[in-house]
């Protein structure tokens, strides 16, 4: 017989794996894309996050009109038109000014996105709702009720991770890109096509952003601060996995989406483990360190990651680039 | 050899250069000098306070992005642990009545900014380039998130403050008035831009120069650039603190947005408006910003996105920022050529005004009617008064965005083609910069 | 005898499964004026890396003077007295013409990090600095920026940049590439001029220069030495025939 206390453990590895699964999927959704722009074009997209926050949004509001199951398909494509537009009458133009210029754009375009949907949404979060027919509980662990939609958006990011990979492997496109990976210099010479597949590139990476956005809205909070959220998150993703390493983002998008749920479903601190500090200490910023919780460390833990990976692998978990 | 030197170097200046030289400064400080006996009231006094902190923060920025290289998402870091130390040093100096004056509290705050940038740099400098802004963002997330775990230290949302008029007074300052607070600033501003400037004048600043240039060449010549960009790092945390502290002087209290994103963004926005290629771009563009934000806030509700979008501008269009675009006609005003450009930026500037003022006209129309839908839709942005719900505006609009780029677009051509000829003969005259 | 300026033992160097560099010897003797000639992917510049530090061998050694310096970072070998040159220009593009040969003598000066000096004041660095610009004769450019000099003014920089520290063992990579005639003639006479009492390992292709410039030659062929010897020797060598010089002439 297994004992009470050992059930509560049992239960909460496996719904936190579960979670952390989850959420390190919908990172990778946004790192992949992430990372194959900075490949290809040699620029990291600041504005990625943004694109993950239109697609909620656009998911919302299109929801709102003609219903979810469309929303998960025209949000991303609306978004990925944008971010194709983007790259062609924006970066392309950048480009001369050189790599920091590039950069800078896109970090003004994040400003910018945070600006434009605030007037038009508000600084409240909206009502995005899961949709009715995927509001249920999926399976019950223990105690706990494990949502269908959660289950769903899992369901979604394995789907569309295993369908890059396919794309990657087989098609003339998929071919170009793992030679940029590989041979980032070699991206010059692609021939007098490289424009588009430039814009083709930067359209999909910022559509599978905003796919992750439509199917995270409803299960998060769809706010226009979500991308100021996530943004340095996923920053810390495709250094940790090393810059340009699409393995390494994989690897990395688990381990942070994991930590965090982890930390996120602990409560024990330094008070808890070893009694309570004296009278003595109880105002001091001893006393802060002593009394927070591992939940409350949580957010910071990708952060203390990204330092830990630079002191003892600076090139990033499986990276080789210099910059 | 020496009359080798004296023939091939370069000219030591004359005396006429060097008094220019020393006279520019002295004005400077003559400027500031008298700048309350003209501009007197409270609210110049504390623009000029905010915009000496902003010009200390934006040349220490600079010392990365501009002459070092290193574009930092994450340089508030070290603005608002300078800021925090102050006001716990003020508290400490004033309870325990230590004989020590506000004027050098602002030491407190470099040598915090320095400490940590010491910390933290030697790890964030391993790189150069992308990874370097990816890495000050996340560790400037780090700081910021731990500052409101340790709420003792930093005081949770509401931040800590102090009374700054408790402490050792000499010649009987109290630096209550405001106008006590600008001679501080000012005082410490031109100190600041002294040392910064003397400092790219070593051969340390010389060499932070060849790293932003071509860090792999530096490695032949026997410098470790990832040492020369950890003492840039360093040099820069140091003057950030200097400026945070005056901040926390200033507004006697230091909170979270002190470290934040915000102010990170902002300074580099005040620098690459500014210009970094030039010393003087990053004093230009904490005053151009800081004035900017202060009266853009009063014309509309929205202006920051129209800070956005210039910034966007900006990247797009002047890469060199306001500096760089006015020492690119240095050449035709010295060859004599500027005349002929002028009239093309006349013609260029009516259909371009044109455009931003149908922009204008849309943003504040859209924003009427997501954000105030029920008031009334008669409003005044920017000084223009017109009815947001009217087809006429909508058209007016439309018909400025899409003419006005239309037509835009092929006088800035003209220009550009006006500015080729001006410029070769420039440089036919002699005149390359 | 004094230690050879530059001994390289038993050197490999792989990259994943491909091996560029195999069992590679080569022994310059301090004051030589040594060429590595070879076809294209030979493996020359890979050697020039590997000595200078750019890269670090898979196995074997490098030593300078005696001192093993393989796996050191190129900034320290450098200050032990190596510099070399690059194939693609490699210059300070922003910077004056000025700025670049004084950054590189910076060091050696002894100036270091320092950021207490006024380094207009610093009058050694400035006559050594003038001393490079007149040698390599660019005064009239001397305030231009890098970027903004002509090919074969850029390839004087690159050079003097790499004497201007003052090292007395010098690599040079293929310093005439893409040069004219008359401007190869100019480049020679500089390289012979400028490294005059010092060490010198060039990579070339053009032959007129290496026969007229080299004490000895080394011929490079997949990653590995082929023969030794000077001029004459390597003109006769059944084997650099068969392998270099007959492949050019088939």
């Amino acid at each position: 017989m297994i004992s009470e206390g050992w059930c509560v453990v049992l239960e909460l590895i496996v719904i936190s794996t579960l979670n952390g699964v989850l959420f390190g999927m919908l990172l990778f959704l946004m790192a992949s894309g992430l990372t194959v722009i900075f490949s290809m074009l040699g620029v990291l997209n600041f504005a990625h996050a943004s694109f993950y926050m239109l697609g909620a949004f656009f998911g919302f509001q299109i929801s709102r009109w003609v219903g979810f199951w469309p929303a998960l398909f025209i949000a991303p494509l609306l978004a990925g038109a944008l971010g194709a537009a983007v790259e062609r009458f924006g970066l392309r133009r950048v480009h001369r000014n050189g790599h920091v210029a590039e950069l800078l754009f896109t970090f003004g375009l994040a400003f910018a996105i945070e600006e434009i949907v605030q007037i038009i949404w508000g600084k409240s979060p909206v009502d995005f709702r899961i949709p009715a027919s995927l509001d249920f509980p999926a399976f019950r662990i223990f105690s706990t009720n494990y949502p269908a939609y959660k289950m769903f958006m899992l369901l979604v990011s394995i789907a569309i991770f295993v369908g890059l990979l396919v794309v990657l492997k087989k098609s003339r496109v998929g071919l170009i890109v793992q030679a940029a990976l590989t041979h980032p210099h070699m991206v010059g010479h692609l021939g007098h096509n490289v424009g588009r597949i430039f814009m083709l590139v930067f359209g999909v990476g910022t559509a599978l952003a905003a796919v992750a956005g439509v199917i995270a809205g409803p299960a998060l909070v769809t706010q226009s601060n979500m991308a100021a959220l996530l943004g340095p998150i996923l920053f810390v993703v495709v250094v940790v996995g090393g810059l340009g390493s699409l393995p390494g983002a994989f690897v990395a998008s688990l381990l942070i989406g994991l930590v965090q749920t982890f930390a996120v479903s602990m409560n024990g601190s330094l008070a808890g483990a070893f009694g309570p500090l004296g009278p003595d200490y109880a105002q001091t910023w001893l006393s802060d360190i002593w009394g927070v919780t591992v939940a409350q460390v949580a957010p910071i833990m990708p952060y203390v990651l990204l330092v830990l990976i630079l002191i003892f692998r600076p090139m990033g978990l499986l990276g080789t680039r210099e910059t | 050899m020496t009359e080798l030197a004296s023939s091939v170097a370069p000219p030591n200046p004359a005396l006429s250069e060097r008094l220019k030289f020393y006279g520019i400064w002295i004005a400077v400080a003559l400027l500031l000098l008298v700048l309350p006996k003209i501009f007197g009231s409270g609210g110049a006094l504390t623009t000029f306070s905010l915009i000496g902190i902003s010009i200390i923060f934006s040349l220490s920025y600079n010392i990365l992005l501009g002459q070092t290289g290193l574009l930092s998402f994450g340089h508030a870091v070290y603005y608002g642990l300078g800021g925090f130390l102050v006001i716990h040093a003020i508290n400490i100096i004033g309870a325990n009545k230590l004989p020590i004056p506000l004027p050098v509290v602002p030491l407190v705050g470099g040598l915090t900014g320095l400490f940590f940038a010491a910390l933290l740099g030697w790890v964030s400098t391993q790189r150069s380039g992308t990874a370097f802004a990816m890495i000050s963002l996340g560790v400037a997330e780090l700081i910021a998130s731990s500052a409101l775990i340790l709420r003792t230290f930093f005081g949770g949302e509401a931040g800590i403050s102090a009374n700054r008029t408790k402490l050792f007074r000499l010649f009987d300052w109290s630096f209550g008035p405001q106008i006590q607070i600008y001679y501080l600033v000012a005082a410490w501003t031109l100190l600041a831009i002294i040392a910064m400037y003397a400092l790219t004048r070593t051969p340390l600043g010389r060499m932070c120069n060849a790293v932003r240039d071509n860090p792999e060449r530096v490695q032949f010549v026997g410098y470790d650039p990832h040492v020369i960009r950890y003492l840039a790092f360093c040099f820069a945390g140091f003057f950030a603190g200097v400026a945070g502290a005056l901040a926390a002087i200033n507004f006697e209290i230091a909170n979270s947005a002190y470290l934040g994103a915000v102010q990170s963004g902002t300074v580099l926005f005040s620098t690459y408006i500014g210009g970094v290629g030039y010393f003087i771009g990053p004093i230009v563009g904490a005053i151009f910003v800081t004035a900017l934000s202060l009266s853009l806030s009063d014309l509309t509700s929205v202006w920051q996105l129209y800070f956005g979008l210039f910034f966007i501008a900006v990247v797009t269009f002047a890469p060199g920022g306001i500096t760089g675009l006015l020492m690119m006609h240095r050449p035709l005003l010295r060859g004599g050529t500027l005349g002929k450009v002028l009239p093309s930026y006349l013609i260029a500037l009516i259909p371009t005004l044109a455009l931003v003022a149908g922009l204008i006209l849309a943003i504040e129309s859209i924003v009427h009617h997501t954000v105030n839908p029920g008031d009334d839709p008669n409003i005044k942005a920017f000084g223009m008064s017109f009815n947001a719900s009217s087809p006429i505006t909508w058209i007016i609009a439309l018909f400025l965005i899409v003419g006005g780029f239309v037509v835009a677009r092929e006088t800035w051509r003209r220009l550009a083609r006006a500015w080729d000829d001006a410029l070769t003969v420039a440089h036919e005259r002699g005149y390359h910069a | 005898m004094t230690a050879p300026a530059i001994e390289i033992k038993d050197v490999q160097k792989s990259f994943g499964n491909i091996s560029i560099i195999r069992d590679l010897n080569l022994s310059v003797a301090q004051g030589e004026r040594h060429a590595l000639i070879g076809p294209n992917g030979a493996g020359k510049s890979t050697t020039f890396n590997l000595i200078s530090g750019y890269i670090k061998p898979t196995s074997g050694t490098v030593t300078l003077r005696g001192e093993e310096i393989s796996g050191l970072p190129p900034y320290q070998i450098n200050r032990r007295g190596l510099s070399r040159s690059f194939q693609v220009t490699n210059v300070f593009a922003n910077m004056s013409v000025w700025e670049n040969l004084r950054c590189a003598v910076l060091w050696t000066d002894g100036h270091h990090y320092s950021f207490w000096k006024n380094i207009d004041n610093l009058k050694q660095v400035r006559d050594r600095t003038a001393q490079v610009l007149s040698d390599i004769g660019l005064t009239a450019r001397r305030d231009v920026p890098a970027g903004l000099l002509t090919y074969a003014e850029q390839r004087a920089l690159e050079i003097g940049i790499t004497i201007a520290g003052g090292a007395d063992v010098i690599l040079l990579d293929e310093p005439t590439a893409g040069m004219s005639h008359a401007e190869t003639e100019r480049a020679v006479s500089l390289i012979r001029r400028l490294t005059e009492g010092r060490t010198l390992v060039i990579v070339e292709h053009d032959m007129s220069v290496v026969f007229g410039l080299a004490d000895r030659i080394s011929v490079l062929v997949y990653g590995h030495i082929i023969a030794t010897g000077t001029p004459e020797q390597i003109r006769s060598d059944p084997k650099v025939k068969e392998a270099y010089l007959g492949e050019e002439a088939a």
